[in-house]
């Protein structure tokens, strides 16, 4: 008699589980080091960033913190010896580097440009993707395929190849370093993605429901809003956190077109400079902060991306 | 409730022709069913009454009303669709009172149509189920439900089964045409199923590549098939055909197909010499050794209380309803005499019916 055990033929087996599972959390504990030390450095003094042999443990400050939020001025120790005592927290650790609070930084304008001109263009990159895309999945479109061609070939090259003709409009129109020039760039920019992305969610979406719908007495705007909008959420989420994650990272445009009253996160970051060189606690804390956004809208989405909602009352 | 008319309508796609020319009345109160093979164009018929699809050209009446150019919103139609198409983001509720939010009914009175419109159709425990969990022929009651908890004009119906397994099946014809009874609402219904057809219809009309080729009862149908098309696609087993050469003269009392002398009903046309065929039905079939219509059994089909029995002749395959008792022994010879008053004559190039007193008064589409 030969011994079979049974085992499913498509189910993995165990040992096939646990070496893919080990290799996973292999990846996802390697692509987290990099993280990890931005947010540990955050955390260090100046000195302790930039100590030979890096340390792992350290005491935790928060200098960072302080430095990326205010400006500071040196100054004698006989002028500090006659300031009342410094009140606890980044006053105390200022004064300790021989130094008093000049003043806020330019972190909170920043982060908010950031927060408008991404949020503002990933909103207007869906919502038109949503509406074109539905467009074309729908109707008859005059020359449909050449024109969705055309809107992908928009993503042909990088993005940047085109900076310096946009850079020159912008200047010549008024829109460089305004809120309203970035957000369109980047609108522009996400758009072709949004309609490619969603049109393939949409023509999943079966027709006979917003047909039924049209049919029970709603108009087809209606019908789009109550019917296929709840449908294609899955789709609109997903689409919405590339837009996104593209506008808030950006990085070249906003060299080239920011400088102050519009200027993002990304140009602001490296230029954190503290006394004799780059401060690392302090851009350090900026990304740390600035990855909590996207990292809070991913969370929230991916509710909303895993409950996938199921197409299953429309068999097939 | 409202009769709904069809003139003339026509559909084409560039080229294509998905419906030609159709004409056909759906008195109010009728269970009207089109029936045809995939690709015959009854959707798209459907779809055009609904006003989900403009016709080249054509009218349809909703109640005396011409209707060809409204929006499908403003007919007052109730459509059930193939694949249910409950909205999946609702549960059971909010799907059947979604066409009253629509009109702007106020939420308690909605309640009250919702629950009502459940209990009818026997659902009302699953009204806050998610739609997606639901059963096959639950599914298929929330359609029902979403359809008659409006009270429209006239329910359309495309191939509301074609999903549902057998056993389903069965149990939802009966009660559709239960609901039928009970509401009598006006009904088009699609399928390409001919028992579903047969059992539920009033009037069919029968579809073809576009053509109504057949409109009437469903023993209209049967029994006085206009085409050769109508009396294939109709029966299981289908109608049997005898080809065979020769000329009809009004009032003739039979053909002679090679030697053997078949008595008809009489023809009430002539045809010149050509290509006819004599249609026959598995039922009117008998062996009779007496017969000069011979054949040799090549196999039997054993059914319960009848068998197939399948014998092949020089002028084609013969299916025979036979009772079961009969002895057939497949490579046996056998005689083969016809039912004459149920013979059906076809003309072999047209595959029309020929005019005989057993056929008058049958409507071609
Ligand atoms: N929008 C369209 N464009 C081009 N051709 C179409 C369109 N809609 C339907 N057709 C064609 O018209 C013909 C009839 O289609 P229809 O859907 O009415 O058939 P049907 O009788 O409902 O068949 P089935 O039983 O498969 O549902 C088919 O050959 C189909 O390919
Ligand atoms: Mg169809």
């Amino acid at each position: 008699m030969s011994k079979t055990t049974a085992h499913s033929v498509v189910a993995p087996t165990p040992t096939a589980r646990r070496v893919s599972g080990a290799i996973v959390i292999l990846y996802a504990l390697i692509t987290m080091i990099p993280l990890a030390w931005i947010v540990m450095t955050s955390f260090k003094t100046p000195p302790d960033s930039i100590a030979y042999p890096p340390k792992v443990l350290f005491e935790p400050s928060l200098e960072g913190y302080c430095n990326l939020f205010t400006t500071r001025s040196r100054q004698t120790p006989e002028y500090l010896e006659s300031l009342p005592a410094p009140e606890p927290g980044c006053d105390a650790i200022v004064r300790s580097r021989n130094m008093v609070i000049a003043g806020p930084s330019n972190v909170i304008p920043r982060f908010t440009n950031s927060i408008i001109i991404a949020f503002g263009s990933t909103f207007l990159a869906v919502f038109l993707g949503t509406i074109t895309a539905y467009a074309f999945s729908r109707f008859k479109v005059p020359f449909a395929d050449d024109i969705l061609f055309f809107i992908l070939s928009t993503r042909f090259m990088p993005p940047i190849a085109v900076a310096i003709p946009i850079f020159l409009m912008y200047r010549a129109i008024g829109l460089s370093d305004t809120h309203l020039g970035m957000i369109l760039l980047y609108t522009a920019v996400n758009v072709s993605l949004a309609v490619w992305l969603l049109k393939g969610f949409i023509d999943e979406i079966p027709r006979e429901y917003e047909e039924a719908a049209m049919i029970d007495g709603y108009s087809r705007l209606h019908a789009f809003v109550k019917v296929v909008l709840p449908q294609a959420a899955t789709g609109i989420a997903a689409t919405a956190i590339f837009c996104l994650i593209f506008a808030w990272n950006e990085y070249a445009f906003a060299v080239l077109l920011t400088s102050g009253t519009a200027q993002t996160m990304p140009p602001f970051i490296p230029f954190i400079i503290g006394e004799g060189g780059q401060d690392w606690p302090a851009v350090a804390a900026a990304t740390t902060l600035f990855l909590i956004p996207i990292f809070v809208f991913t969370i929230l989405l991916r509710k909303h991306l895993l409950r996938g909602i199921t197409f299953g009352a429309v068999r097939k | 409730m409202a009769e709904i008319r069809v003139e003339k309508l026509h559909k084409a796609f560039g080229e294509f022709v998905a419906v030609r020319e159709s004409d056909f009345t759906v008195a109010d109160g009728e269970f009207f069913v089109m029936l045809g093979p995939s690709g015959c164009g009854k959707t798209t018929t459907l779809r055009m009454i609904a006003g989900l699809e403009l016709p080249t050209s054509g009218r349809i009446l909703l109640g005396g009303e011409d209707v060809t150019f409204n929006r499908a919103a403003a007919r007052d139609i109730a459509f059930v669709f193939q694949l249910f198409a409950l909205y999946p983001h609702m549960n059971v509720r909010q799907n059947i009172g979604f066409p009253l939010k629509c009109e702007g009914m106020p939420r308690a009175e909605i309640r009250a149509r919702v629950e009502e419109t459940a209990r009818f159709l026997r659902i009302d425990h699953l009204l806050s189920q998610p739609t997606s969990r639901l059963a096959g022929g639950d599914r298929q009651r929330v359609a029902l439900g979403r359809a008659i908890v409006r009270r429209p004009k006239a329910f359309l119906m495309d191939e509301p089964l074609g999903t549902l397994d057998t056993e389903f099946r069965d149990l939802m014809v009966r009660e559709l045409r239960e609901l039928h009874m009970r509401i009598a609402a006006t009904t088009v219904y699609v399928t390409h199923d001919q028992l579903e057809a047969m059992s539920m219809a009033d009037k069919i009309a029968v579809m073809n590549r576009g053509d109504i080729e057949q409109f009437g009862t469903p023993q209209e149908i049967y029994d006085r098939p206009a085409t050769m098309f109508v009396a294939d696609f109709i029966g299981s087993p289908p109608m049997n055909f005898l080809a065979f050469r020769g000329s009809v003269e009004p009032g003739a009392a039979s053909v002679g197909i090679n030697g053997a002398i078949v008595d008809i009903p009489a023809p009430r046309e002539a045809r010149p010499e050509g290509d006819l065929a004599l249609g026959v039905r598995p039922e009117h079939v008998r062996f009779d050794d007496g017969s000069k219509l011979r054949g040799t059994v090549f196999g039997t089909e054993y059914l319960g209380t009848t068998q197939i029995v399948t014998v092949t002749t020089a002028h084609g395959t013969v299916k025979a309803r036979l009772p079961a008792d009969i002895r057939a022994e497949a490579g046996e010879t056998v005689g083969l005499s016809l039912r004459s008053e149920r013979l059906t004559l076809f003309d072999g190039g047209s595959g029309r019916a020929i005019r005989t007193a057993q056929n008058e008064g049958t409507h071609h589409g």
